[in-house]
């Protein structure tokens, strides 16, 4: 068929690309905007609960982190629930030394505002939780926030 | 063919980027970012003198008890979670007509006692209820009084009204443990 044959030879002409650029920031600012960047590695698991009256928290700068539940790697350390500081997985006994070296990072102003979110899995008994706020009292960190997720009725 | 010795005419590119700038809206209004929620709580400081000798009545306190099954016992009475709610309403808008409930709403008290071995999940829950059980009051008495919820209130002084109308006291206890971890 002459359809194929014949273009060999007369050159097709090219294709602007100069709304390329457009795309690509666009995808680049979609990212940017959607994702979250993954500041931390998570060593526990943490299915949050579902709550309905939940706030939003105003300052990410604002924020300590705590996270508690069943470690990932079940196979080695277990199915006991465990307390997660940054990337290291901690005590108890370590959460006032942390939430002093994190508050002696910040402005001596933000102190006071300072939250903790607290990430734990639904399925850690309340003891573990009770410690840690006992730990947090005792350093003056008295803002906390159970971290949930918004209960959209769902289930 | 004669089609193929024409030249393709060149496709009009100048609105493209308004199209990739219409889509690049379209995201940034519909997707959320993963803004961090959560139940806000207020802890107590931490002081070394033993608590004041209760002055409140015990009518005054709505006792809510979660044990290590997750069970929940609202007065001494077993009850289940989706009560819960309308029940701390009652109590705090009780005005002393039910004598078993507060005699006002600015003495009324909520106390949470859980357990050990209560599942966080049960605690958050509960925790909700009677969160929401507050919001609930406020917004009303709010609505009542200034025609809009209390979230849309503007001025100090209309808050710290429904504040002090209905404030939040929501004590507390230290766990027991009876269930174990």
């Amino acid at each position: 068929m002459s359809k194929f044959k014949n273009n060999k030879g007369k050159s097709l002409p090219a294709i602007n690309t100069s709304a390329l650029p457009d795309i690509v920031f666009m995808l680049l600012f979609f990212f940017m905007v959607a994702t979250k960047m993954r500041d931390r590695e998570m060593k526990v698991k943490t299915l949050l609960p579902k709550a309905t009256e939940v706030e939003k928290l105003e300052k990410k700068s604002r924020l300590h982190y705590i996270f508690v539940g069943p470690p990932l790697q079940s196979d080695i350390y277990g199915t006991t629930p465990r307390i997660q500081l940054d990337d290291k997985f901690a005590t108890v006994d370590d959460i006032q030394d942390y939430i002093t070296l994190k508050n002696s990072e910040k402005d001596e102003k933000e102190v006071p505002y300072m939250t903790t979110s607290l990430k734990a899995d639904k399925t850690v008994k309340m003891g573990i939780i009770t410690d840690i706020k006992q730990e947090l009292r005792e350093v003056n960190a008295l803002k906390l926030s159970y971290t949930a997720s918004k209960d959209i009725g769902d289930d | 063919m004669a089609r193929n010795s024409r030249s393709i005419p060149e496709v009009n590119a100048g609105s493209m980027a308004d199209i990739a700038f219409l889509l690049l809206v379209f995201f940034l209004v519909t997707t959320t970012m993963d803004i961090p929620t959560g139940l806000q709580v207020a802890l107590p400081p931490i002081t070394n003198e033993p608590p004041p000798e209760s002055q409140q009545r015990k009518r005054e306190v709505l006792e809510v008890l979660v044990n290590a099954s997750d069970q929940l016992l609202v007065e001494q009475k077993w009850m289940t979670i989706d009560k819960l709610r309308q029940k701390t309403i009652d109590h705090l808008t009780n005005e002393g007509k039910d004598p078993t409930l507060s005699t006002t709403s600015t003495k009324a008290i909520v106390s949470l006692k859980n357990d050990r071995g209560t599942s966080y999940d049960m605690y958050v829950q509960v925790y909700n209820e009677l969160t929401a059980a507050y919001t609930i009051v406020r917004n009303e008495y709010s609505q009542q009084t200034f025609g809009k919820p209390y979230n849309k209130l503007r001025q100090k002084a209309q808050i710290d009204e429904v504040k002090k109308k209905y404030p939040k006291k929501l004590s507390e206890a230290e766990p027991v443990n009876k269930g174990g971890n």
